[in-house]
């Protein structure tokens, strides 16, 4: 096992692309069938409807970024692999690990509560700032991941 | 993994917005004739345009609506037994007298649509006197049923034996849904029923055996205690009660049996009234049929009450408290 380092890094590459995805497409499958659900009753509410049904998509976007820079820095990307110890590999991974495990929970939880903000919007359309942000906020932590994934694969 | 019903609680959502409110209810109330009030409801779209406007048009009318949106959006309708089992066993009631009387009665105005199963099976079991095509609850209660109408001609006996089943049934649907609103739901309209039977029971001095077979079981009232408490009168029923879980009744009980009947209404509206902020499960859908039965049962009040000229007052303080 010679390339067990190189093993480690695109392990956490593909978490982050991975588990974020997997939350993402959670949360924008449930808050699509409450988009589809308030459409039918009321299509003028398409536009509204739709920026909330996004919002959990986001982490799937997150973890492929940090995805695409870990692939990058290893060398993956262009072709050459570079040579990397066990222990930068284990780094590279656990660089990962925050991306991978608070995207796919955040995108859950925010998916549930854009269903909650879509039923906001279904009574009162005129609420859509303040229905917004409550799943805005969860989107804080998957920020927060994303930026410790980042810094640490960076400063690798 | 549970049924998914996030699709279905957006679209009542939607619907909730047209549910009636108090403000709505006292502009029909302030309808000067039955015709004003049913012009009234025609414009905020309810009743059939291809109906004529009447009372009975109307309110059938909009009862459909409610199932045709619930069947349109739930694929396994048996989740709301709870509130289909009654048709059932009214039907299986009328069915039994009917072959019995051997009467030539119009059909469609005796039996009610909305059951689980077809009204024209239940009477093609009551007449053929084989009941296993009927749901495995109705069976038994539909055979003792006929039996004892076929040997005593006593139709009242009959129909305790029908009610008491059907009771049960409901409260076996409920807890059997695993949806804590349905659950409620059933309890609570097997207990007012329980109160109701006990309180007529007492007011027409049955016996004690009587009052026992009538009675079904269900938590929070011990049936037994209920029916000593119904030998000696309203007032003792309503004393039992004060040391249940259903107090508050005692107090509707002993002002009169309108007030018992809105004190159970309100009962129920209030416990589904958190269901509004539920954006998951079937709770809302549940809420949203109750709360269309509700409205329903309201706007029915005040029709039948401008029909007969009664005083706006009198209606009023027959009302139920609404969802919205």
């Amino acid at each position: 096992m010679d390339n067990v380092g190189l093993i480690l890094a695109l392990a956490g590459a593909v978490s982050a692309a991975l588990f974020a995805g997997i939350g993402s497409a959670y949360g924008v499958g449930l808050a699509g069938r409450a988009g589809a659900g308030a459409i039918t009753e009321n299509p003028d509410l398409f536009s509204k409807v739709l920026i909330l049904q996004l919002l959990p998509g986001t982490q799937g976007i997150y973890g492929l970024l940090v995805a695409f820079v870990t692939l990058s820095q290893i060398g993956l990307l262009g072709g050459g692999a570079a040579e990397i110890t066990a222990g930068t590999g284990l780094m590279y991974f656990l660089s990962c690990v925050p991306i991978a495990v608070v995207g796919m929970i955040s995108a859950i939880y925010q998916g549930k509560t854009s269903v909650a903000a879509i039923g906001v919007v279904t009574k009162k359309p005129d609420q859509f700032g303040k229905a917004m942000l409550f799943p805005a906020m969860v989107e804080t932590y998957a920020i927060l991941a994303l930026l410790i994934s980042i810094l640490a694969v960076f400063s690798l | 993994m549970g049924k998914d019903y996030t699709y279905a609680v957006a679209r009542i959502r939607g619907r909730e917005l047209s549910l009636f409110g108090q403000p709505v209810m006292e502009q029909l109330l302030a309808c000067k004739t039955c015709g004003e009030a049913l012009r009234f409801l025609a414009d905020k779209g309810w009743g059939s345009p291809e109906k004529p406007l009447t009372e009975e048009n109307v309110l059938e009318e909009e009862t459909r609506k409610t199932w045709d949106l619930i069947s349109e959006m739930i694929k396994d309708m048996s989740v709301f037994d709870v509130f289909r089992i009654a048709d059932d066993y009214h039907n299986l009631k009328a069915a039994l007298k009917l072959a019995y009387v051997q009467s030539g009665i119009d059909r469609s105005r005796v039996y009610v649509t909305g059951g689980r199963i077809e009204p024209e099976l239940i009477e093609k079991a009551a007449l053929e006197r084989d009941f296993s095509a009927l749901p495995k609850d109705m069976r038994g209660a539909a055979a003792e049923a006929q039996d004892t109408l076929l040997h005593t001609g006593d139709g009242q006996l009959c129909d305790i034996i029908l009610d008491r089943a059907s009771l049960e049934a409901v409260y076996a649907a409920g807890q059997e849904s695993g949806d804590e609103v349905l659950k409620k739901y059933a309890e609570l309209t097997v207990a007012a029923a329980d109160i109701r039977i006990a309180v007529r029971c007492g007011k027409v001095g049955k016996s004690l055996d009587f009052i026992r077979r009538a009675l079904a079981d269900c938590g929070g009232i011990d049936t037994e205690a209920l029916a000593h408490a119904a030998l000696s009168g309203t007032e003792s029923v309503a004393g039992y009660l004060e040391g249940t879980a259903f107090s508050p009744a005692a107090e509707a009980l002993r002002k009169s049996p309108a007030a018992f009947e809105k004190w159970c209404d309100d009962l129920i509206i209030d416990y589904i009234r958190p269901q509004k902020y539920n954006p998951f499960t079937l709770g809302p859908l549940a809420a949203y049929i109750l709360a269309r039965r509700n409205e329903i049962k309201c706007v029915r009040m005040i029709l039948t009450g401008k029909q007969n000229e009664l005083a706006d007052d009198m209606i009023r303080e027959r009302l139920r408290e609404m969802y919205v």
